[in-house]
């Protein structure tokens, strides 16, 4: 059942797609059918192969280095008070500027290669992990704290052995949102500027009026980014299992 | 000078119990005030060396809020709680609460280790044997390496008192430890926790009078806005006591009288 569902939804989908086809007449170079699509996808397979391989890197990479670098600053802020007061208001403000408007100047920056798409991942990335964990840190039920008070607990050990376990659920729900958005940075970046990449081969086939190319290529990287969220979505889950046992801190 | 010394060195082991070195804790001119309301102020509480003191009254009335008073989690409060010799108690506390407060996320074992982790002390086999020893005489021990969320709700609150056990302090403050339980389970957490703390100075909050009376050396009602501890009952013989006895009984009728001129009042 766990495996049937999906495959459902999946044929559903490429039958409606098939039949908007159908339906609506489109031309090959404004919407393919899902056959076109399938056949442009094996005759440039080994065209299409080496540029998923680039963006993929480029969101791992991203959401490894968003993920470690959000975990740090969540700590932090809830380590240090005046990190709180001074770096908070910063983190919360910065998110009101578009990410976006900030790849020509990454790609300015770190260049046409790897780096300048997983810093964008990174920094599409850093604040939903930052603002998840952190928000985990301190609600700590209060009750533990009062116990761990009252065994003679130092600060370190309170945050090591209660809060950031008790965080974790938090986290994953962070971790969660970063293996959703992680695939628009890489791809935004690839768009302002590269020489490899999926997002980079949809901009060349477009060009080429290579639509069934272009949305084969999508096709990869739709399948890669839903494969990878509910990979992870499973490990955390696995991972968290007491948290699956009870819901929630008991009360 | 010195004589003053002598004479309160002279106090400090006057009010150790002997037996069992449990500490009498002296609580002076205590004061709290929530959201400008005095809770109670000026309070005077002892509680006697190796003894279980119990505290009853209303809800709301700041039973809780001594307590934690005592167990030094009431930062807004005024007052400390010293023992006969002037030094606080705060380090010489074990807390168990309502909620069993176990981690979810930590077996039944490592729970009950959680104060060793907490300190940095090394968790030697011979302190899990201690555990296990601890889990298996309140008859929890198959579940050791179960996670709190597998256990009923009375198996999760022996596994706390396994844990408050394991802090091996001479102090316990208890906070209404038993009130989530049903009746049957309640009745035989009360006799099994007595047993196990006897000898401590233990402070026990209750909204239950027949637990009181099982349990307590000396019973306060705490009534009125602010607080006030009146006289301490102290019902004859040993706790556990049998709640069959004529005498507990009629205890039992007098203090549910003072509790319900206590609830009037505070509804005034």
């Amino acid at each position: 059942m766990t495996f049937l569902r999906p495959l459902i939804i999946f044929l559903a989908l490429l039958a409606l797609w098939q039949a908007v086809v159908w339906l609506t007449g489109a031309p090959r170079y404004i919407l393919p059918g899902p056959g076109l699509v399938a056949e442009a996808l094996v005759a440039r397979w080994p065209e299409i192969l080496p540029n998923a391989g680039v963006t993929i890197a480029e969101i791992l990479l991203g959401l490894l280095l968003g993920t470690l670098l959000g975990c740090s600053s969540a700590l932090v802020l809830a380590w240090f008070r005046p990190a709180r007061r001074w770096l908070l208001p910063v983190f919360v403000s910065s998110q009101a500027i578009p990410v976006f408007a900030l790849a020509p100047i990454l790609v300015l920056w770190l260049g046409y290669g790897l780096a300048s798409k997983v810093a964008m991942a990174t920094l599409i990335i850093f604040f939903p992990v930052t603002a998840a964990f952190f928000d985990g840190l301190r609600r700590t039920e209060p009750g533990w704290l009062d116990l761990a008070k009252t065994m003679g607990a130092s600060p370190w050990r309170t945050l090591r052995h209660l809060r950031i376990p008790a965080a974790l659920p938090a986290l994953a729900s962070g971790i969660r949102v970063a293996a959703a958005v992680a695939p628009i940075g890489a791809i935004v970046g690839e768009w302002v500027g590269s020489s490899a990449g999926l997002g980079y081969l949809m901009l060349q086939a477009n060009a080429r009026l290579q639509i069934d190319l272009m949305f084969a290529a999508l096709f990869v990287l739709a399948v890669f980014a839903v494969s990878l969220y509910f990979l992870i979505d499973r490990l955390l889950t696995k991972a968290l299992s007491w948290q699956a046992d009870d819901g929630s801190p008991p009360r | 000078m010195t004589a003053k010394k002598d004479q309160e060195s002279a106090r400090g082991s006057e009010s150790l119990n002997h037996e069992t070195g449990a500490p009498t804790i002296q609580l002076d001119a205590a004061a709290l005030a929530y959201n400008g309301q005095r809770l109670f102020q000026d309070l005077h509480l002892t509680l006697p060396g190796g003894r279980t003191t119990c505290l009853l009254g209303p809800s709301g009335v700041g039973k809780t809020s001594l307590l934690r008073l005592i167990a030094g989690l009431a930062a807004e409060a005024e007052g400390e709680a010293r023992d006969g010799a002037g030094r606080p108690v705060t380090d010489r506390i074990a807390y168990m609460a309502q909620q069993d407060l176990l981690l979810p996320w930590a077996s039944v074992l490592d729970n009950v280790l959680l104060g060793l982790r907490l300190r940095g002390e090394p968790i030697t086999q011979a302190r899990r044997d201690q555990a296990r020893d601890l889990l298996d005489s309140l008859r929890v021990g198959a579940s050791a390496a179960q996670r709190p969320a597998q256990l009923s709700i009375g198996m999760r609150q022996r596994v706390a008192l396994a844990r408050t056990l394991m802090e091996e302090r001479p102090i316990v403050l208890m906070d209404e430890p038993f009130s989530a339980l049903d009746a049957i389970t309640r009745y035989e957490l009360q006799g099994l926790a007595a047993r196990r703390l006897s000898g401590r100075t233990l402070l026990l909050v209750t909204h239950d009078p027949l637990e009181a009376l099982r349990l307590g050396h000396e019973i306060y009602v705490m009534a009125g806005r602010p607080a006030r501890l009146g006289q301490a009952l102290q019902p004859a013989g040993a706790p556990p006591r049998d709640p069959a006895d004529p005498e507990i009984l009629a205890h039992q009728a007098e203090l549910l009288k003072r509790l319900a001129t206590a609830h009037s009042e505070s509804e005034e």
